[in-house]
């Protein structure tokens, strides 16, 4: 092994442009398409998708941008802390496609997916669960993973870990305060 | 923290694009967005549900218009019969595909309503991964499907890979050594399965068959990975080490005592009457349906869709190399069954032209900011010294951006998306998880069937508890 | 046919060199070792490495425990094998109470043991917080061999009668006290085993 040079690790360049489809912005993520529609227009997009042969819905899931406001979107697209990234799938064309709307904090609502793609029940719960987005119009938007009555969202950014650190037995000042 | 409002708004005077107007209360909204009856995790009886809740559960899956469902005449839709009777199945259950919970509403023998309960093997694992750097990331991820852990760890490589800029320059030989794994890992995965079939369905000597055979391919990662199960061998870069010295021969012994065990399951299971008669025209579901409920892997090839990720959306080298889709054509759980025991053949085949055509070379890529440096050298060099300190404590950072990588496991479609701020770790990992979406497919397999096929068609979906729950 | 021509020469003097005496409850912990039936509790990745346990290779049969009976009225080790989250927590509690004496677990893997590697908020850290634990084998899975390794420590325990001796000084089987410790800004550490 030797210590010349070597490919560096780095970043793509970020696409300055941002090209439209059916009305959308779209931008490449590492060679993937990726659609940034508002709240408003998400489910005609998606409607849409679904009748140009998008008819899997692969993923539905969201990401909390509580600690990274910053991060790279075309223009014309705000920032908020809440994002839904649904990832649709092509059969007939096998291609992918990834749509990733944002959703305010204290309004974290959206449209469910249900009626165009009812394998989105369970994700949709998940994410309800996780994050605490609701999606209106959902048969059943329950908690799926943790139990019915606990309290918070776990895979929030302002939820700990709930690490419980390692006691050790020559920690004797914590012996001390037991007696 | 939602809250639950004390009156219920009529949800058909919600409009969903009225959602965007900023004057609605939050609380008011919400209160509509509990539209069902259930229990928070429970099942209600039919007769206590309205109806347009009970022809969204069936005619949203057929992409029907209510009419149409309302016309579906194989259930009897009365519910003034008031013979239901509801029934909660594990999570502790002898049935060994983990802690699954279901709530099966019965007329009679006959299921009406299905609803799996899950969350009781719940590990926090995404959450976890956002505190674990990239190369710890595969002990993680790896324990999800732990019938499969080896797909797990290359699928969440992959897109450490992609985010990192590096996926077109992994080393050949560590591109030909994941797919060896990854295949021998669907076999194993496969054997599992007929074993655990097997003894759902009540041929119990099947799971200690299944069992030796796999203990064949055990002992092989245990040769190469050091680990049985879990192993985290397969890492952003290429894979942890070489193939030791005559794997060569093992892996040809294992190919040779496994064929002629295959032909001894056909003449247990596959040809004989009564498995027949247990599997066939049992957990059907259709096309359709699978699509719209996302199911990927042998559910949806078994209703005659030839879809696989290893031929639709090739990864590694599998364009190169040659194997059969194989396609059911009922949709039943026999159909799933003969699917898993062809794959193991076809795997197979795959295994045979790995062997023949493996290169030499590394088996990770030589890149300093990803992979450590070898032992050795740490003795003399200062620079990789620092880096192994770093690549071990840190972790390598990885640029910003978010990609969604996805293979086929012996499942489905696993999939991992990964949003990195540019840190050392994941901001967010996510992994989906074929199990989780296809256990959406009980409730529709097992509407008019009988309880005692229940079993059967659990099986027959093939879920790990692990990957629904992470 | 030796002892039958031995009892028909001579009576009952014929039989101590075929009949064996001991205490009754040196039989009974013998009896109890040897044919201790385990109650399914596989959870995760362990649980795949128990019924490869249970499989032709490795083979507990030899230990008298293949025989994993699904109710836990009918079992005696419980082994418990893999991560209990927050929602299988209690449900883990009403299947070790509906075991009946004697009754004894294993905590089989790091997650059950400890918690293992996820110290989050959705693991249980420890099993040993919910039911009292006999022996505990480590490993992320634990092979076959130290699942037997386990269950011989366990089941060596039971012939010598050591476990039931303990339990009877100290209380009955399931005694677990446990403190309140409440929310605050030190952590107190919590004192296991019986009091």
């Amino acid at each position: 092994m030797s210590d010349t040079a070597e490919p560096e690790v780095v970043a793509p360049p970020p696409t300055t442009e941002p090209s439209m489809l059916h009305g959308v912005p779209l931008s490449d993520s590492r060679g993937q398409r990726v659609l940034h529609p508002t709240r408003a227009g998400y489910l005609k997009l998606v409607r849409t998708l679904l009748d140009d042969t998008f008819t899997m819905c692969a993923d539905l899931t969201a990401v909390d941008y509580l600690t990274f406001p910053g991060r790279s979107l075309p223009e014309g697209v705000e920032p908020e802390r809440f994002e839904v990234v649904v990832n649709l799938l092509s059969i007939e064309r096998r291609e992918r496609i990834r749509i990733r709307v944002q959703l305010p904090a204290d309004d974290a609502i959206i449209a469910t997916l249900f009626d165009l793609y009812p394998g989105s029940e369970a994700m949709e719960r998940e994410v309800f669960d996780m994050f605490g987005i609701s999606f209106s119009d959902h048969p059943d938007l329950t908690r799926i993973l943790m139990p019915e009555d606990w309290e918070g969202h776990p895979l929030r950014k302002d939820y700990d870990q709930g690490r419980i650190p390692v006691q050790f037995s020559t920690d004797f000042a914590a012996k001390e305060r037991a007696q | 923290m939602t809250e639950r409002a004390d009156q219920d708004i009529d949800v058909q005077d919600i409009d969903v694009q009225d959602i965007d107007v900023k004057g609605i209360a939050v609380h008011d909204i919400l209160s509509t967005i509990r539209d069902g009856n259930e229990p928070e995790q429970g099942l209600k009886a039919r007769s206590e549900l309205t109806a347009r809740e009970l022809l969204r559960e069936v005619g949203a899956v057929l992409r029907m218009s209510e009419a149409d469902a309302a016309k579906l005449g194989d259930i009897p839709l009365d519910p003034a019969e008031d013979q239901t009777m509801i029934i909660n199945m594990g999570p502790q259950h002898p049935s060994t595909h983990g802690v699954l919970r279901l709530m099966l509403e019965l007329q009679g023998e006959t299921v009406l309503r299905c609803k799996p309960i899950i969350g009781y093997l719940h590990t926090g694992m995404e959450k976890q991964g956002e505190n674990l750097t990239y190369m710890q990331g595969g002990t993680n991820v790896t324990r999800m499907d732990y019938l499969s852990p080896l797909n797990n760890e290359l699928v969440f490589s992959m897109a450490t890979e992609k985010l990192l800029g590096i996926d077109g320059d992994i080393p050949e030989r560590a591109v030909w050594m994941r797919m060896l794994l990854s295949e021998l890992n669907r076999m194993s995965s496969h054997l599992l399965f007929m074993a655990t079939n097997g003894m759902d369905l009540g041929a119990v000597g099947m799971m200690i068959y299944g069992w030796r055979e796999r203990e064949e391919v055990l002992r092989f990662f245990q040769k190469v990975t050091g680990l049985r199960m879990n192993h985290n061998f397969i890492r952003p870069g290429g894979v942890a080490a070489d193939l030791p010295a005559g794997w060569r021969d093992d892996v040809l012994r294992l190919l040779e005592t496994i064929p002629p065990r295959l032909e001894e399951y056909d003449t247990l299971m596959t040809g004989q009457p009564i498995w027949r008669g247990r599997l066939q025209g049992v957990g059907v579901i259709t096309q359709a349906e699978a699509i719209a409920l996302g199911a990927t892997g042998p559910i949806l090839r078994s209703t005659g869709l030839a879809w696989d990720l290893r031929r639709d959306q090739p990864y590694l080298h599998y364009d190169e190399m040659e194997f059969d889709v194989v396609v059911g054509t009922y949709g039943d759980a026999f159909d799933r069954f003969a699917i898993r025991l062809n794959e193991i053949r076809e795997s197979i085949r795959i295994v045979h032209q790995i062997l023949d055509r493996i290169p030499g070379g590394d088996y990770r890529i030589q890149n300093k900011k990803v992979t450590p440096p070898p032992r050795a050298r740490i003795d003399e060099s200062m620079e990789a010294l620092i880096h192994h300190f770093k690549i071990f404590t840190e972790g390598f950072k990885v640029p910003e951006g978010e990609v969604y990588v996805a293979i086929e496991s012996p499942r489905g479609e696993i999939g991992c998306y990964i949003a990195s701020d540019g840190s050392a770790t994941p901001y967010r990992l996510h992994v989906r998880a074929p199990s989780f979406v296809n256990i959406q497919c009980l409730p529709h397999m097992m509407r008019g069937g009988l309880v005692a096929d229940a079993v059967a068609v659990i099986s027959s979906i093939d879920p790990v508890l692990g990957e629904v729950d992470r | 046919m030796g002892l039958v021509h031995d009892i028909q020469g001579d009576g009952f003097g014929g039989i101590p060199h075929n009949a064996i005496t001991a205490k009754l409850e040196d039989l009974v912990n013998w009896a109890r070792s040897r044919s201790s039936w385990p109650a399914s509790f596989g959870l995760a990745c362990c649980a795949i490495e128990m019924m490869a346990t249970g499989g032709a290779h490795y083979d507990i049969s030899r230990f008298g425990m293949e025989v994993f009976r699904a109710s836990p009225r009918q079992a005696d080790i419980m082994i418990v094998a893999g991560r209990v989250s927050q929602k299988m927590a209690p449900v883990l509690r009403q299947v070790y109470d509906q075991m009946m004496e004697p009754k004894w677990v294993i905590s089989m893997g790091v997650c059950a043991s400890s918690g293992g590697m996820f110290n989050n908020y959705a693991i249980v850290q420890g099993v040993d917080q919910i039911v009292p634990v006999d022996v505990y084998a480590p490993g992320c899975p634990p092979t076959p061999e130290t699942l037997i390794h386990a269950i011989e420590t366990l089941h060596s325990k039971i012939e010598s009668g050591e476990l039931l001796k303990r339990r009877s000084v100290t209380g009955a089987g399931a005694g677990l006290h446990v403190t309140e410790i409440e929310r605050g800004a030190q952590p107190i550490p919590v004192i296991l085993g019986s009091r």
